[in-house]
């Protein structure tokens, strides 16, 4: 396609988007696909499945071994990392907990769909009925002949040995729940008849119900996989409009946020009391809890556009985090609807507590951290590690009666030519936030002098927390980096060269339909791009240039 | 009854008594004293690492003289107690062969994996104590454990590849579950019953085993390196039930602990020094009991976050920015970190050698090879970046000396101690780091 066809194929796609018709052919530039994955599953999306599968009263308790972040995501680290003896362990813990809870007396009746002939013998019949069934929607596909003939010798010899059929079927299902077909989603390539490589029916499935609800696909889509429904343009997307209106997409537009601003760290996130005695694990909670309303009711609920997440003044409270922002919040227990006034402070989800806590030191807010991670987290731009041999006095020093302010010391800081080179595209942008402490809780001064909270990014300059939410509204950097995060995130790996193009078309067309995340995640769903398999000939491992980005957070404390 | 033999052998020789009567002890041992007479086994001999960040400070812990009968320098006053089972190793080299330097993170990852890494996170090859762990720890219910003091899952340097890392235990409680629940089996129990639960659990992974060779032709060179990986893991779970369906050899040592409380966990230091010490007395049970033969521990994580409660600035922005006393020729808040960390060294030691086992201590029976990731951390430099071992490795090892390296890399420290555990190499490390030189003053 001409550079003018595709011109006039996003119009008219995106006229057609706005009459309302959302369906679309146009499938974009040709993308050369990346590589099918084999992803562990994350805590989230193995609690996820177990409840689908087995009712939420089934509980899942065990510790889970942390995840690899990489290119920004834990999603893309779930490509690389595998299972050392000491977390097969643990799943082989959760695994036997949740097996024998599922046969248990107030269980099997409810979750075994068959009774066997006697509770002291095998009944293989039985016993195949309930592990294919529970088979096809732990492996995500039907298990092989094979397979189920070696589940149910298990399940057998261990009702003889054991002298009950439960049990028996017990051990079976513990092996299932620790088996690779279940805690690895592995995807597998088939030719697509052009000449290339694409997901075959039930990966397509997986990718899409983990990209868009975080959990393993439900019967019905299954049942698409089964019948080959996936492949057609129409069915793929009468089973993407299906889940979109789902209210079941909340929670996977919740997963990618938390992946994607680094959540996982809240829960570990260590604050000094004796500076920030209103700090708790449970302010952290709920201050994850505020953002992640937040962008849920502007992108999903009220369709928002997505640049206003910076901008917006509207949020959810609770009374706790009401004490930090300062302002009365009704509801003794819940959560509360709240919009700071115009001129506030407090504008995008930067000021939020989630943001401003996670990116500070434990006993000192951080303009150097805050401007590491809107480069990183929110603008996709990678900033370089520390060099050796840095002097970090003066920066440090918040006693010091010459420097009083963060600015100041860090104007001092900056001085180093060592430093100079990367803090000067990192600490003006923190600095503009600098009215909000280590906990992100408002103040108009530091040590008794006020605070200059002017900012700097690239060749804006702005003030305050309003000011830098502006610039990320108006910074094409911003938008092409959700874009590429949200495509990391659901195909588990970073765009290659491949699909550069591709990538460039999605943004394109994002702007096009005003920022609307709920239009990008269709346009990647339904795309054949989404499922192309690029040939197998690439080595795989952590990504040098950007394996760095979240662990080297830790190394850069100044 | 609990009895210090060492004590009472001290006792015999230096009071001269004429008569004292040697406890049951012996009936355990060989004519030797160093092999249980109940199986004619040898004791076991164990490996462990211990790791704090953020270095010592240069000038005040590098002993003067070398070999041994060294001279105790400022920073090691609390270990002048173990220092002939104590050699410190001093001015070996980290070299970054071009690669650059990751603060507190190239360091570690040289002396153990003998690379620098090419990244933060992105090591060249596996440390070595897995490379122990493979030779030391098949026979062991686990074939190694991490804690951590820091709270933190991730704070572990002990990694098979970047992707498999084993993650540290942080909570003395789930430590305990994990050694002394329901699946130990107490060796000095009178009565062993196989458990039949355990029988079909051993025998139903099977149906895993099967699925390897189809699994393994679906997928691509890398993931089939990281599904080998996963069964890998699968074989060390069925001889951990393997070991749970044999009666255990009789351990004269192994007592079982009692149970483990919840406790707070994180970076404060009043919090890191108790749940250090209750880790490792957990972990001095296991080895006693025969858990696990290696270990690694790590006191403070690299690019140390250790602090005081109600303190702004970690031991780490200590390190940078304190001012040095002109006198001591030191930082003096960086340095209480560095002598708590130097203390919870002593207190490792201390646990270890409280364990009496044949005719020595778990101490004398192990190898235990404490070190930093940097020797200045004010500037992240590689140069001299403190190591030293602790114990006797059962006999293979020549203790208590100051060796001097004079800028050799650290890989010489690396190959040697996996040549005294019986690693089946002859040289080791990459680039300028490869070497063949070990160090024979220290092997026995």
């Amino acid at each position: 396609m001409t550079m003018v066809g595709r011109t006039l194929a996003l119009l008219a796609c995106t006229g057609l988007a706005l009459i309302g018709l959302s369906s679309c052919g146009d499938d974009g530039p040709a993308s050369s696909g990346g590589p099918a994955t084999v992803r562990r599953l994350t805590q989230e999306q193995y609690t996820a499945i177990i409840a689908d599968i087995f009712g939420a009263d089934i509980k899942v308790q065990g510790r889970f071994d942390p995840d690899v972040r990489e290119n920004g995501l834990l999603a893309v680290g779930t490509s690389h990392v595998s299972v050392t003896p000491s977390s097969l362990e643990q799943y082989d813990g959760l695994a036997r907990s949740i097996a024998a809870q599922v046969v248990d007396e107030h269980h099997r009746d409810q979750l075994v769909g068959c009774k066997p002939a006697s509770v002291s013998q095998p009944d293989d019949n039985c016993a195949a009925q309930f592990l294919g069934e529970v088979g096809l929607q732990l492996y995500r596909r039907p298990m092989k002949p094979e397979e189920l003939k070696s589940q149910v010798a298990v399940a057998s010899d261990a009702t003889k040995t054991l002298g009950n059929f439960y049990a028996g079927l017990e051990t079976s299902l513990a092996i299932m729940l620790e088996s690779p077909r279940f805690l690895f989603r592995e995807e597998i390539a088939e030719p697509d008849g052009a000449g290339h490589l694409k997901l075959d029916g039930y990966s397509k499935a997986t990718r899409l119900s983990f990209f868009l609800w975080n959990t393993s696909p439900d019967d019905e889509l299954l049942k698409a996989a089964e019948k080959g429904d996936l492949d057609s343009e129409r069915g793929l997307a009468r089973q993407v409009d299906r889940m979109l209106a789902s209210p079941r997409v909340e929670a996977g537009v919740r997963a990618f946020f938390s992946d994607m601003l680094g959540f996982d760290q809240l829960p570990g996130l260590a604050k000094d009391p004796e500076v920030y005695p209103k700090f708790t694990p449970v302010v952290m909670v709920d201050a994850q809890e505020q953002t992640l309303r937040t962008l849920v009711d502007h992108l999903l609920v009220q369709k928002g556009d997505y640049r206003d997440i910076f901008t917006t003044r509207k949020t959810f409270l609770t009374r706790l985090l009401g004490s930090i922002y300062r302002v009365p919040v009704q509801s003794p227990t819940g959560w509360q609807p709240f919009e700071f006034p115009p001129g506030d402070p407090h504008a995008g989800i930067v000021a939020e507590v989630s943001f401003l806590a996670l990116h500070s030191h434990p006993g000192r807010s951080s303009s150097t951290l805050r401007g590491k991670a809107v480069r990183e987290i929110l603008l996709c731009q990678q900033v370089p590690t520390p060099p050796a041999n840095v002097n970090f006095a003066i920066v440090q020093d918040t006693k010091n009666t010459t420097y009083r302010t963060a600015r100041e010391r860090l104007t001092a800081h900056r001085t180093e030519p060592t430093c100079a080179g990367c803090h000067k595209i990192i600490d003006p942008i923190g600095l503009s936030l600098e009215n909000f402490d280590g906990l992100g809780a408002y103040r108009t001064a530091e040590n008794g002098a006020p605070i200059d909270p002017a900012g700097e990014l690239d060749a804006a300059h702005f003030e305050g927390a309003a000011g830098l939410g502006q610039t990320l509204h108006d910074d094409p950097a911003a938008t092409a980096c959700l874009v590429n995060r949200v495509y990391a995130y659901g195909s588990g790996h970073a765009p290659s060269k491949g699909e550069a193009d591709w990538i460039k078309y999605l943004q394109g067309r994002f702007a096009a339909e005003g920022y609307r995340l709920p239009d990008l995640l269709r346009t990647i769903a339904t795309s054949k791009a989404f499922y192309k398999v690029s040939e197998p000939a690439r080595t795989e491992g952590p990504n040098q240039a950007d394996a760095t980005s979240r662990a080297s957070a830790k190394e850069d404390r100044s | 009854m609990r009895f210090n033999r060492r004590a009472a052998l001290r006792g015999l020789l230096g009071g001269g008594a004429v008569s004292v009567a040697l406890p049951f002890l012996d009936c355990f041992l060989d004519a030797n004293g160093t092999a249980l007479a109940a199986t004619g086994q040898p004791l076991p001999v164990r490996f462990g690492t211990w790791f704090w960040g953020c270095g010592l400070t240069p000038g005040r812990w590098i002993p003067q003289k070398t070999g041994p009968g060294y001279d105790i320098p400022p920073e090691l006053k609390p270990l002048a107690a173990f220092r002939d089972r104590l050699t410190i190793f001093s001015g070996f080299k980290a070299n970054t062969d071009g690669k650059g330097a990751v603060p507190h993170y190239t360091g570690n990852m040289a002396i153990l994996t003998g690379s620098a890494p090419k990244g933060q996170g992105l090591v060249d090859g596996p440390t070595f104590d897995t490379a122990v762990a493979d030779t030391i720890g098949q026979r062991s219910r686990f074939r190694s454990l991490e804690i951590t003091a820091t709270g933190n899952p991730r704070d572990s340097n002990s990694k098979r590849s970047s992707a498999v890392i084993n993650a540290a235990e942080p909570s003395p409680l789930a430590f305990y579950q994990r050694l002394f629940g329901p699946d130990f089996k107490d060796p000095n129990a009178a009565d062993f019953k196989p458990d039949p639960k355990v029988m079909v659990r051993k025998s139903a992974l099977s149906a895993i085993k099967d699925q390897r060779d189809a699994l393994l032709k679906e997928v691509g060179a890398a993931d089939r390196v990281r599904l080998d990986e996963y069964f890998t893991s699968i074989r060390q779970l069925e001889q951990q039930l393997e070991i749970q369906l044999q009666k255990p050899a009789p351990l004269e040592a192994c007592k079982v602990p009692s149970a483990a409380k919840d406790t707070k966990v994180g970076t404060e230091i009043d919090d890191v020094i108790s749940n250090h010490k209750l880790l490792v007395d957990l972990m001095a049970h296991a080895l006693a009991c025969d858990q696990t033969r290696v270990f690694n521990v790590v006191f403070a994580d690299a690019g140390s976050s250790l602090r005081k409660a109600g303190s702004t600035v970690t031991h780490h922005q200590l390190t940078h920015e304190e001012p040095i006393d002109e006198k001591t020729g030191c930082q003096p808040q960086a340095t209480f970190f560095v002598e708590r960390i130097v203390d919870g060294l002593q207190t490792m030691l201390t646990t270890m050698d409280s364990v009496k086992e044949g005719d020595g201590t778990l101490l004398d029976h192990m190898m235990l090879f404490a070190f930093s990731e940097c020797s200045y951390a004010k500037i992240h430099s590689l140069e001299t970046i403190p190591m030293m071992v602790a114990g006797r490795a059962g006999g293979k090892l020549k203790a208590g000396q100051h060796i001097a390296g004079n800028g050799d890399p650290v890989t010489r420290v690396g190959l040697t101690l996996q040549q005294a555990m019986g690693v089946p190499i002859s040289n080791w490390g990459a680039g300028s780091m490869q070497t063949s030189k070990n160090i024979p003053e220290v092997l026995a």
